[in-house]
């Protein structure tokens, strides 16, 4: 790996491998972890079901209520449009399909290239926006932590190395798509240690909350 | 000894007229990526050049890079810069054979020695590899290589092979292969990567040194950056259909019928850096992408051990599936363990705790 060449190949290769096996070994370490550790028996005759109640719950904590949107509009829009961008990126740019593809055997209809192009500035630009915020808001900069800065970073490099690749801003090109690939596979690595977990648990910790509110006959 | 003929003369002789040479010198130049204002110097200096002694070593190579220079398009006034060339030693074109061959080349060196251009084609097992892998006249690639680098100007590097190791070095390299560059140190080198190059690209590179007397600008990888300065996706005819994203998925469907990018059919032209999609095959007809056929890469090293040829770029070039089911499978052992200690941990807490009343405790105050 000391030519591009063999850098790119690196990290289609080795690398890849590497950070796939720290994901799912750490991915599948959690989630079991949380799902064995169980919860202590509840002998009260439930009131109403678990499904319904929980389900809800992940649509309604989904979506701000006019409370929290009123209090921190920026967190709340900001937010949704990054997450939104990220995932139009990931999921409907066609390389990233096609990966998919080749190692789930999973793949669906992606967006045409400008489409996928528009959505990844806006998220760049809310990313910084994200950042700037953070480091300027006296209670944000107060309660923020290295692992928020640490997800930031890792989720922000992809983004910005896969437009540099995209529209081949570094010169050669294997040096640009490897460093894109590269820090894809860092957030890979990082994401079951970090609050970037949240992409797996953040929907169950939702249902869990509506399912244990809708047994107890309590709305969520 | 009568010094040897100029191009001009040489070109003369064989007819080539004025007006054709011009032709010729104007294509070189634009080639070279110098301004127009250029051509009468690089003329000039063209039909004063005097022929050069080339002598050719054939390594590890399947001739393809031969046949692709001289199965190209003829007669042309290109192909008679070759002819007019003093190729002394060449073993698929010489006429001699044997003895009479090495003493070509023997003597090649001994009388043009300092000026002569060396070509290679072909990789050379290493210096820890067996020597018997491959050999000419009994002698090992890599000592014929000393013997005949030493007194060159330059050397001039043709094929993939030669320049970084092409098939004969893919996984598991048998043979021990190598690219010139790691034998010949202390000499100018141009490689000319391709698989095979595409004709003009050899003969331009030999017009410029012609002209020059010195190697063109070179990338990292040693090639000449007039040839090699863009990528094959930059200049693909095909490039407003990626932009748009717009993809043939078979090479038999309306997109591909339609001309759409190649891409996920395994096209690698993005990370491809040649001249293929400007200076096309076969006298400027076609060339692979224009065929209907994604660009192998064969111009960048590792080619063969990039991954499939028909899939994308984006994909990676080893088999994981196995590899993340065993990973997830001893995480979630890992998991299952962790929660059964911390499980084993509550009950334990439960059995040993101690209950004790508000009343014992006011009591021990």
């Amino acid at each position: 790996m000391s030519d591009p060449m063999g850098f790119l190949l690196w990290t289609r290769g080795p690398m890849f491998v590497a950070a796939v096996s720290v994901f799912a070994l750490g991915m599948a370490l959690r989630l079991l972890e949380i799902f064995v550790l169980g919860r202590a028996p509840n002998y009260a005759e439930p009131r109403a079901g678990e499904w319904g109640p929980g389900l809800r719950t992940v649509l309604t904590r989904s979506l701000a209520d006019s409370g929290t949107f009123r209090h921190a509009p920026f967190n709340v829009l900001v937010g949704w449009i990054w997450h939104i961008g990220f995932l139009i990126a990931l999921l409907l740019f066609i390389p990233h399909i096609e990966l998919i593809k080749s190692v789930l055997g999973l793949h669906w209809p992606g967006l045409r290239n400008p489409a996928v192009d528009a959505a990844t500035v806006i998220t760049v630009v809310a990313l910084i926006a994200v950042l700037v915020h953070r480091l300027g808001h006296p209670v944000m900069q107060r309660i923020s932590t290295l692992d928020d800065y640490l997800a930031w970073t890792v989720t922000f490099l992809p983004l910005v190395t896969g437009y540099i690749a995209y529209h081949r801003l570094v010169n050669p090109y294997p040096l640009a798509l490897g460093m894109h690939i590269l820090t894809a596979e860092i957030f890979l690595i990082v994401l079951p240690f970090t609050k970037l977990t949240h992409i797996f648990t953040a929907f169950i910790a939702r249902w869990y909350n509506g399912a244990i509110f809708g047994r107890k006959g309590v709305e969520s | 000894m009568a010094q040897p003929k100029t191009l001009g003369d040489s070109l003369r002789e064989r007819g080539v007229s004025r007006r054709g040479f011009l032709k010729f010198c104007a294509a070189t130049t634009s080639m070279m990526a110098l301004p127009p204002t250029m051509v009468p110097t690089v003329a000039a200096a063209l039909a004063k050049a005097r022929r050069p002694s080339v002598i050719w070593l054939s390594f590890q190579e399947c001739t393809g890079c031969t046949e692709s220079l001289t199965r190209s398009f003829s007669p042309t006034v290109e192909d008679l810069i070759f002819d007019v060339i003093s190729l002394d030693y060449h073993h698929t074109l010489q006429a001699a054979s044997g003895e009479a061959a090495e003493k070509a080349r023997s003597e090649a060196i001994r009388t043009n020695y300092g000026n002569y251009l060396v070509v290679v084609d072909g990789s050379l097992p290493g210096p820890d590899a067996n020597p018997g892998f491959s050999t000419s006249a009994g002698v090992p690639n890599l000592q014929i290589l000393n013997e005949t680098v030493a007194g060159a100007k330059a050397v001039v590097c043709v094929g993939t092979c030669a320049a970084f190791g092409g098939l004969p070095a893919a996984a598991p390299n048998p043979t021990g292969a190598i690219p010139v560059h790691e034998v010949v140190k202390d000499k100018p080198l141009i490689n000319i990567s391709g698989c095979p190059p595409v004709p003009m690209v050899i003969t331009g590179v030999l017009a410029q040194f012609l002209t020059f007397g010195k190697p063109p600008d070179l990338d990292q990888y040693n090639r000449p950056l007039a040839f090699f300065g863009q990528s094959i996706h930059d200049r693909c005819y095909r490039r407003p259909f990626y932009d748009k994203g717009l993809f043939a998925e078979s090479f038999d469907d309306e997109g591909a019928r339609k001309g759409w990018c190649l891409y996920r059919l395994g096209c690698k032209g993005p990370m491809t850096y040649n001249a293929c999609a400007t200076m096309k095959w076969n006298g400027g007809t076609s060339w692979p992408v224009e065929a209907g056929h994604g660009c192998l890469g064969c111009a960048e090293p590792s080619f063969w051990d990039a991954g499939s040829f028909y899939k994308a770029l984006s994909v990676p070039t080893v088999p994981v599936g196995r590899t993340l089911a065993a990973a997830g499978a001893a995480g979630a052992a890992i998991g299952a363990a962790a929660a059964a200690l911390a499980r084993h941990r509550q009950r334990l807490a439960s059995t040993e705790r101690e209950p004790v009343r508000v009343e014992e405790l006011e009591q021990k105050q």
